[in-house]
């Protein structure tokens, strides 16, 4: 057997974690380089195995098997694909990237990263597993350290954003651990045998009736993760109220969980739900990308702004999803990577801003571009990438997904026309975008010098890594965007197949 | 075509500029000639291609029926989707590539004067070599994607370079505006080009025109080619969305010269050219381009004759030409509209560097407050003048003959109302520019302002583009022979006949707006101040602009803005009112039965072992059933 | 003859005021007590139903023992808990050991 490079990602947090344990309180520094050194592991493992996978064969890869629970059939086995390794990559990105965003941590530094890495690693867990009881177990691993991180080192309104997002995540867990444990009794009942492994379970033919039900329950349950309106609310509160890393990480990759989840086991399991639900999805995603950009443009808060800002792209996510076809399938994976790096970065942005004024409202900020030209310099990169500017990674996931929903080819002819208003009026999210976008860079950082903010440093050191790591990121796979769309278009392709395949049941309307 | 040396280099051409961006943003920042100078190197390198490219395209029989063409795939999913980077290289393109990257180099050498006590002179030079590439990418473009694609980056460079001095919070505001009117104009232009691509399955220009005839479904196509005519309405300031140019103007001057009048604005009439056979197939969409165009330049040209900001007059000069461009191209001339592209890039850079030459000396740009410049600044006066003649349509300077060409275009193909239109632009535009340079440059010296002349590094451009104004235009004179018409053209070369009623018309008119200025501002009066106060709300209509920006600022922040505070209201207290409310329902029952909890411990053994005992008489009950 | 019934009357008998006790009494001690008593009862009925139904087996005797040994450390606990609630309250009264309430 090979080296298992997948389990190596994986437990680079948790023994950097374990090392933790063993650092006294004081060694601050030494806290933070270990962190930095178990994440950078993970990073460049991430990388080496994003150029050695092959895209050509497509498939899972770098597969590993170690059965756990056999009566159950419940086994410890990784494998990444082409949708799962972008995110993959993006984990690694924005926990190394965090870990820089927090250096400047004051309080409790060992408890904060010990959980720090609990929750990078819980999030790896969820997109290498290959068994859909991991699946669960890794992401509540992921729940439970945001919900002290946010309580014990937020900000503003701490107590109650921590709360609320726990509660939403919890509650969308209990839809899906449900969801989950149908779904493996039905197949325990086709398959003669019981099982929790992906990929045996997506070889049953489950009952329309059944799927409909399931499908549903899965919407919800990572429909909050994603977040898709209505159950939304928990994002922006969450990010305003969490620490800098902590934003990162919430909404760079814990939103993402909720869109792999949907195409990596709502969709591929229940093709027929899919075309059930298709029509609700698109609306919702609709109401998520106009309504979130609408609101996001009306916030005084910095971080209200681009809290929103992620339910409005996570929108196109969702419309990707509804969409149901390859182009727009890999658009949405490509935008769940894209948005993550963006995202990221915008809340590093905000962190090294609020770190300086301590006031996050816009009202206050002005003419920050002449005391910290790289902050502004970055935010502007992130803010461009969010409106979707060409060379940056996310205008061709949103182009994508844009040319797959607007031309669905299943509605070519029949019945197309509203599908086709729902992309229009999506697309539109462009232009409010472009106007939030912009108007928070204007409002922070252009403008005359404010005597109130004389003297602040631009970042500098090692507060630079995650401007430049994530921008370079940003603009690399903008620039080369066959490098990440070929590997997701292989591992698309049976989805797309599956769902192609399904006889067609009406839609929900 | 074996002996190509360098057309096939072509790729060069917008790489060198974009190379030199990062280099002098990370390398050269700190040393500011090293930065000018790799900007300009790289254009100058770019430019001298061209030069090449254009030679050889004339050389070697290249065609608008057979251009050459390059391409790799950028982007490609198996059986959905191809997405090409590549190069298209035909008479259009080439003289495209050649006023850019000739413009921008004499642009660019000027910015060395114009800019040297700038802080920001480094960064300057590098959005500046990014807005030649990417502007120099758009022209090479070979399809719709790539078009869009380069489109975005120069409305970005745009966006940056009116914020250039973004301290001042009117400037920081006009980019904004400028993108977003933008974004309006390229949502339509994507959704356009999205409807060719289902129709058609590709974004290939060459493609498309071989496809587009064969298609039948009107309906669809007029769409389709109505969201593409978009992008251009946004990109060269037509009406509706002009209204992002004037406020550009905030940008510093050699910005407003080669972007906002003689490259980028032009990329709107550019991809009319390129998208012709669309056009062209369609004669009601013609039709509204010819009227959309025909309305902005006559819209433009009026707002013009009551602006005080030299930068503005010009501005709104732009914005009248690109409208007389646009009508070219709807009438059914899309040689006359290049043609006129390309007169109108070098005498509008001619005037706006020339302006900017006066902005340097005085810091003022209201013309109000000059007078008798040309005492103090010889070179900038001439130049200027020159310019305007051209721009005016005073043979034999460049300009006339390109307007020419329009309005006999207009005049033969049957819109007579547009070729009377036109002839009145014409009118106008002698009038408002000869107000200009009477107020301007000559009369009393106003108090307090006094001239000098610019630096040669700055008037040397300005004499190089005066000469391209009085010359250019001889290469699609009527009397050339085998000259632009034959050269660029949609579907069969052609050689323009002269139309002398139609010239004769033209000088006359614009000679007769060039008296009317003398006669009201090239000698001491006080007509001008009668006539605006007797007709005083004509005055105020033309001095706001038709109050269009108002009525923009008004939808902007009563209804969007309305919009977005009630959603952001039904957000907290709608969405978020309902799961709070689930959350407080569940805390508010646990209020209540909390009591439940005496905390007394034999109370719940009680009431445990009752229920016990109650469970199995139920049991056994139930067991009795059974049985 | 001493039947089966003997015992299980016996030992519910036993339970019944071992939990009169356990309900009704209000100082801890002899709350303590009564739950000792319930406990016997079930140690009587394991005893007896071990011998008069699976004489071979001995599961009922061991089940007896684990409680009797569970009982002395229940009660250990239990008293620890009682005296140092006296200690801080000088009584041991049930009735105002009402703490556990919201």
């Amino acid at each position: 057997m090979s080296f298992p490079v997948l389990s190596a990602i994986l437990l680079a947090p948790v023994a950097g974690l374990l090392i933790l344990l063993f650092i006294p309180e004081r060694e601050e520094l030494t806290i933070k380089i270990v962190s930095a050194l178990a994440t950078l592991v993970s990073l460049v493992l991430s990388v080496a195995i994003y150029f050695l996978y092959d895209s050509s064969q497509g498939g899972l890869q770098f597969c590993e098997e170690i059965s756990w629970l056999p009566e159950w059939g419940i086994k410890y086995s990784l494998g990444v694909d082409g949708i799962s390794l972008p995110l993959v990559l993006l984990t690694a990105l924005v926990g190394f990237t965090a870990v820089f965003a927090s250096w400047d941590i004051q309080r409790r530094v060992k408890e904060f990263f010990i959980f720090l890495l609990m929750l990078v690693a819980g999030i790896f867990g969820v997109f290498m597993t290959r068994d859909l009881f991991f699946f669960y177990l890794f992401f509540d691993m992921a729940v439970i350290p945001s919900y002290l991180l946010i309580i014990i080192w937020g900000s503003t309104r701490k107590e109650y954003g921590a709360m609320k997002l726990t509660l939403y995540h919890v509650v969308g867990s209990a839809f899906l651990l449900v969801a989950i444990i149908a779904t493996a009794i039905y197949g325990a009942k086709a398959l003669g045998y019981f099982t929790f492994d992906l990929y045996s379970l997506s070889q049953v033919n489950f009952d329309v009736g059944f799927q409909k039900i399931v499908f549903f329950l899965m919407l919800i349950g990572f429909g909050v993760l994603v977040p898709m309106w209505p159950l939304h609310l928990w994002a922006p509160d969450g990010h305003v109220a969490a620490p800098t890393a902590i934003s990162m990480l919430l909404a760079g990759v814990i939103m993402k969980l909720g869109g792999y989840g949907l195409i990596r086991v709502a969709l591929w399991f229940f093709p027929e739900a899919a075309h059930y639900w298709a029509p609700f999805i698109a609306l919702l995603s609709l109401v998520n990308v106009i309504y979130g950009a609408m609101v996001a443009m009306v916030q005084r808060d910095l971080k209200f702004v681009i809290g929103y800002s992620s339910v409005s792209h996570m929108g196109y996510v969702l419309l990707g999803v509804a969409a149901l076809n390859t182009l727009s399938l890999d658009g949405a994976v490509a935008q769940m990577f894209a948005h993550g790096v963006m995202t990221a970065l915008f809340f590093a942005l905000v962190g090294n801003v609020y770190q300086r004024t301590h006031t996050r409202e816009l009202a206050r900020l002005g003419g920050l571009a002449h005391q910290m030209p790289r902050v502004a310099a970055g935010f502007l990169l992130a803010g461009l990438a969010s409106l979707g500017l060409p060379g940056l990674n996310n205008f061709v996931a949103e182009f994508l997904i844009f040319l797959g929903a607007f031309g669905r080819e299943d509605l070519m002819l029949g019945g197309s026309l509203a599908f086709r208003t729902v992309a229009i009026l999506a697309i539109s999210g462009i232009v409010i975008t472009a106007v939030y976008v912009l108007r928070i860079v204007k409002n922070v950082f252009f403008g005359p010098p404010l005597p109130e903010w004389e003297g602040l440093s631009d970042v500098r050191g090692v507060e630079m890594v995650p401007i430049v790591v994530l921008g370079f990121t940003l603009i690399f796979f903008g620039l080369l965007p066959s490098l990440q769309i070929n590997m997701i278009d292989a591992s698309v392709a049976p989805i797309v197949a599956k769902i192609k395949a399904a006889k067609a049941i009406g839609g929900i309307f | 075509m074996a002996n190509l040396y360098w057309i096939p280099k072509a790729w060069l051409i917008p790489l060198l500029p974009a190379l030199a961006f990062p280099f002098i943003a990370f390398i050269t920042r700190k040393a500011r000639g090293l930065s000018a100078l790799t900007a300009i190197l790289a254009i100058g390198v770019s430019l001298v291609i061209s030069l090449g490219v254009l030679w050889e395209v004339i050389a070697h029989g290249i065609t608008m029926d057979n251009p050459v063409e390059y391409s790799t795939v950028w982007l490609q999913i198996p059986q959905l989707l191809k997405i090409e980077a590549g190069l298209l290289i035909d008479p259009l393109s080439a003289v495209m590539l050649l006023v850019v990257t000739l413009v921008a180099f004499l642009v660019e050498i000027y910015s060395i004067g114009y800019m040297e006590d700038d802080p920001g002179f480094s960064v300057f030079f590098a959005y500046l070599s990014l807005f030649g590439a990417s502007m120099l990418g758009l022209v090479l473009a070979n399809n719709y994607f790539m078009i869009y694609f380069f489109w975005e980056l120069v409305g970005l460079c745009s966006y940056l370079l009116i914020g250039f001095w973004y301290h001042r919070a009117e400037a920081a505001r006009a980019g904004f505006k400028a993108f977003v009117v933008n974004r309006l104009a390229d949502f339509g232009f994507l959704l356009g080009f999205f409807f060719l691509f289902i129709i058609f399955h590709t974004f290939n220009f060459r493609e498309l025109a071989a496809a587009i005839p064969a298609y039948h479904n009107v309906g669809l196509l007029t769409v389709a080619a109505l969201l593409v005519f978009t992008g251009p309405i946004g990109k060269s300031a037509q009406f509706p969305l002009h209204v992002w140019l004037p406020d550009a103007m905030e940008g510093p001057t050699p910005v407003s010269a080669l972007i906002h009048a003689a490259t980028m604005v032009a990329a709107g009439v550019y991809l009319l050219a390129r998208a012709y056979v669309l056009f062209a197939s369609l004669p009601n969409v013609m039709l509204v381009v010819a009227y959309v165009g025909g309305f902005t330049a006559i819209f433009a040209a009026t707002i013009a004759i009551a602006q005080r900001d030299i930068k503005r007059i010009l501005a709104y000069s732009t914005i009248s030409q690109l409208g007389y461009m646009v009508m070219a191209m709807g009438v059914g001339s899309m040689t006359a509209g290049i043609f006129h592209l390309t007169t109108h890039a070098f005498f509008k850079a001619l005037l706006f560097l020339a302006a900017g030459s006066v902005i340097h000396a005085l810091h003022e740009q209201d013309i109000f407050r000059m007078g008798g410049l040309y005492k103090d600044m010889k070179v900038t006066t001439v130049t200027f003048i020159i310019g305007a003649l051209a721009l005016a349509g005073i043979p034999p300077f460049a300009g006339f003959w390109s307007k020419d060409e329009i309005l006999a275009a207009a005049y033969h193909n049957g819109f007579l109302g547009l070729y009377i239109l036109g002839t009145l632009v014409a009118f106008l535009t002698a009038f408002y520019m000869f107000r200009l340079i009477f107020i301007t440059f000559f009369g009393e010296r106003r108090a307090g302002l006094h001239g000098h002349e610019s630096p040669p590094v700055m008037t040397i451009p300005l004499g190089i583009l005066a000469l391209l104004s009085i010359f250019a235009g001889f290469v699609g004179t009527p009397f050339t022979a085998r000259g632009f018409s034959t050269f660029v053209y949609y579907a069969a070369p052609h050689e323009v006949e002269p139309d002398y009623m139609v010239m004769a018309l033209s000088t006359l008119v614009a000679l007769a707006g060039i008296a009317l200025a003398w006669w009201l501002y090239g000698r001491p009066s006080d007509l001008p101040e009668r006539l605006k106060e007797s007709y005083r709300w004509a005055y105020n209509l033309l001095w706001n602009k038709f109050y269009i920006d108002e009525f923009y600022l008004w939808i902007y922040r009563r209804i969007f803005w309305g919009l977005a505070e009630a959603f952001h209201w039904h957000d907290r207290h709608v969405v978020d009112g309902l799961w709070d409310g689930v959350g407080d329902v569940t805390r508010a029952s646990g209020q209540k039965l909390r009591y439940l909890q005496t905390g007394n411990l034999q109370t719940y053994a009680l009431v445990f072992f009752t229920a016990v005992v109650v469970i199995a008489l139920w049991m056994a009950g139930m067991g009795g059933m059974i049985r | 003859m001493i039947t089966l019934n003997h015992y299980v009357a016996l030992s519910a008998l036993l339970f019944c005021i071992g939990l009169l006790g356990a309900l009704g009494k209000r100082n801890a001690i002899a709350i303590l007590m009564g739950i000792e008593l319930m406990l016997n009862a079930v140690n009587i009925n394991l005893v007896a139903f071990n011998r008069f139904l699976q004489p071979s087996q001995v599961v009922g005797q061991v089940f007896a023992l684990f409680i009797i040994l569970v009982a002395a450390a229940e009660v250990a606990v239990g008293l620890a808990l009682v005296i140092n609630i006296y200690r801080r309250r000088l009584d041991t009264n049930i009735e105002d050991l009402n703490w556990l309430k919201w």
